[in-house]
């Protein structure tokens, strides 16, 4: 047992819901939503430390809970935020909410990507539609602790211009001098797209040179996109262990009871969800 | 550890005892079988019964438990299930599944809702006697250390009885005067032979160290889709297994706005659903996935986190199972004995 969860072990009941108060609702694209939520309790908001790549458990009363990624980044304390897709009854029912409504959160849950091993490092962020959720908030750290990481580079691909999540703030990241960002949808519907046209994986052609040896890539998005992105990093040689990716589990519990998430002898909500490629090579099923 | 003797009939003079305020469990009969139940009349309870229907998971984890409960939307702990309990006939092989689920319900997090029932309920472990089913002989689960508060083998006229934490010291010192500290040479010789012929009465054994490394040897092997087609992926292996916990969670709202309960029920990893998750992808969609995986739960990674399997040789899942798939069953064909006989079996019973 590390220390983190010998810390964790003093909560008392960790399946009580903290009630938190959403602040703001907008859409993303059509059908994912973005919601900044606020702990209603002023010292447990502010106290809420998680690392990026954490995810926690919303629910709505009487729709059930469910876990999502956290999109914000623990270098701006006291909102967190979450993109949501209408997918289930969960998804259905946080859709159905207004700004001030209530709902609970309870977590975070999960390993994150490590950041320490990260400093001094390239990081290359790989996200491929809704897998922009867990990621942006990796981005959003290495963009707030600049100076502690080399190269940042975002790689992010949709499939229309309008199911691009934070389609906006990443082009506005564009403007920056210290990040590669590198856009790209399977078809321009709009006729107005001025960036790369096809899969994410033809952005590779776009990298600039970087030490691959001493880079961290960092992969979310469909199943389909894995195998592609990882064939693309094994050939930059970038170690099987410093590509990291971030996978989805059906969860009932966060916290390594209900069995749901179990690979092997792993719980994803425990020792997960992020995972370096030398584990789903060395575990079964993880993709 | 202490031991004393009991003579047989001042056994439920000592659970009249020790039961005035707590609910005493124990197994009665149910058909021709055997169910863990409060007892209202100590005539129920059955000395010398084989496995219960369920396993006492059920005592300290009820199918469904309300964890929480809402009203005014606000969440209120429901602990409603957690009550000060004795419970008596638990079998060796049960207390190592209890001691499972312990080390299971402590890990990285504590679950609350078993941890507080576990705390409220005494154990009263009782001897058994293998029957064709049983093996825990194999899994090294049929004599216990620890576990429990008291323990009662049953030497026909009397009991000896080993006395396993200060909680059962104190059950002893309501009523001392019928236990007698001293045993006797013959007692002792009386027990020791008991203790061989029931060591002698397994009527079968299953390499569990071979099991470990066969489940990876063999996890391509075409064994699992023959036994995905049988299986009938109806959950009663996972239910009536000791150790098996997954449970799901579903809310319960009540008419009135913000009213209502977070239950839990039990689940099971062979059952379709399972790893389904929103947008109707399923990462075990076959059913000789699931299986797949409540075997290596069983035989493999419950090892590489805690260095046993997390099967007690109870033999529930071979009394259960309709088509006999079980941890016999499924060993056996891991270990390529008796395959085409299962095969033949299946093929018979199960395909026509």
């Amino acid at each position: 047992m590390n220390a983190k969860m010998e810390g964790i072990l003093n909560q008392k009941n960790p399946f009580i819901p903290e009630p938190a108060r959403i602040v703001r609702i907008h859409y993303l694209t059509q059908d994912v939503k973005f919601f900044q939520v606020r702990i209603v309790e002023m010292e447990k908001a502010l106290s809420f430390s998680y690392r990026p790549g954490q995810f926690a458990m919303i629910s709505v009363l009487g729709a059930g809970e469910a876990p999502f990624s956290i999109s914000s980044t623990p270098s701006r304390p006291g909102l967190l935020e979450f993109c949501i897709r209408k997918v289930g009854s969960v998804t259905g029912a946080l859709f159905r909410l207004k700004e001030n409504d209530l709902i609970g959160v309870r977590g975070p849950y999960g390993n994150g990507f490590p950041i320490e091993k990260m400093i001094d490092k390239n990081v290359m962020i790989i996200m491929g539609g809704l897998g922009a959720a867990p990621l942006r908030s990796v981005l959003l750290y290495c963009l707030d602790n600049r100076d502690q990481f080399r190269s940042v580079t975002l790689l992010h691909g949709a499939k229309r211009p309008s199911e691009m999540i934070f389609r906006e703030e990443f082009f506005a990241l564009k403007q920056r001098e210290d990040l590669e960002c590198l856009l790209a949808v399977d078809e321009d519907d709009t006729g107005k797209w001025t960036e790369n046209i096809g899969v994410v994986t033809t952005l590779f052609s776009k990298l600039k040179e970087m030490d691959y040896q001493n880079t961290y890539a960092l992969v979310c998005g469909p199943p389909v996109m894995y195998k592609f992105v990882i064939k693309e990093l094994i050939k930059l040689n970038i170690p099987k262990h410093q590509i990291l990716m971030t996978l989805e589990r059906r969860m009932k519990c966060g916290v390594g009871k209900c069995g749901h998430c179990a690979i092997d002898y792993i719980y994803t909500c425990l020792d997960g969800p992020v995972f370096t490629y030398w584990d789903v090579l060395h575990m079964r099923e993880l993709i | 550890m202490r031991i004393v003797k009991l003579k047989k009939p001042n056994l439920f003079t000592f659970l009249d005892v020790i039961s005035k305020d707590v609910e005493l469990w124990a197994p009665i009969k149910k058909g021709d079988k055997h169910v863990f139940k409060v007892v209202e009349n100590f005539n129920q309870i059955e000395l010398k019964t084989t496995r219960t229907i369920l396993p006492p998971k059920k005592i300290l984890l009820p199918p469904y438990l309300s964890m929480l409960d809402i009203s005014k939307g606000k969440y209120k702990e429901d602990f409603s299930h957690a009550t000060k309990k004795i419970i008596f006939g638990i079998h060796p092989c049960d207390i190592h599944g209890l001691l499972i689920l312990d080390s299971f319900f402590k890990q990285a997090f504590n679950d609350p809702y078993y941890l507080e029932a576990r705390k409220n309920a005494l154990i009263i472990g009782l001897s058994c006697w293998p029957d064709e089913y049983c093996f825990a002989k194999h899994t090294r689960t049929h004599i216990v250390v620890e576990g429990y508060d008291l323990f009662f083998t049953d030497l026909d006229d009397f009991f000896l009885v080993w006395i396993g934490s200060s909680q059962g010291d104190d059950l002893i010192r309501l009523i001392p005067d019928i236990f007698e500290e001293k045993l006797s040479d013959e007692d002792i010789q009386r027990y020791m032979d008991w203790q061989a012929e029931r060591e002698k009465a397994y009527q079968w054994s299953l390499n569990f160290t071979a099991l470990t490394d066969l489940m990876e040897l063999k996890y391509h092997g075409e064994l699992w889709e023959k036994l995905g087609d049988a299986c009938l992926a109806c959950g009663s292996c996972s239910m009536v297994c000791p150790t098996c916990n997954c449970y799901n969670v579903m809310d319960k709202q009540f008419l009135k706005e913000g009213e209502g309960k977070i239950i839990r029920h039990w689940d099971s990893c062979t059952l379709e659903e399972y790893s389904e998750v929103a947008g109707g992808e399923n990462f075990r969609e076959k059913r000789y996935q699931r299986l797949k995986l409540w075997y290596t739960h069983k035989l493999q990674a419950f090892i590489s986190k805690y260095g046993k399997p997390s099967c007690v040789g109870c033999g529930r899942c071979l009394a259960t199972c309709p088509v006999d798939i079980n941890v016999r069953s499924v060993g056996k064909a891991l270990l390529g004995e008796e395959v085409d006989a299962f095969w033949k079996r299946l093929n018979k019973e199960v395909r026509q």
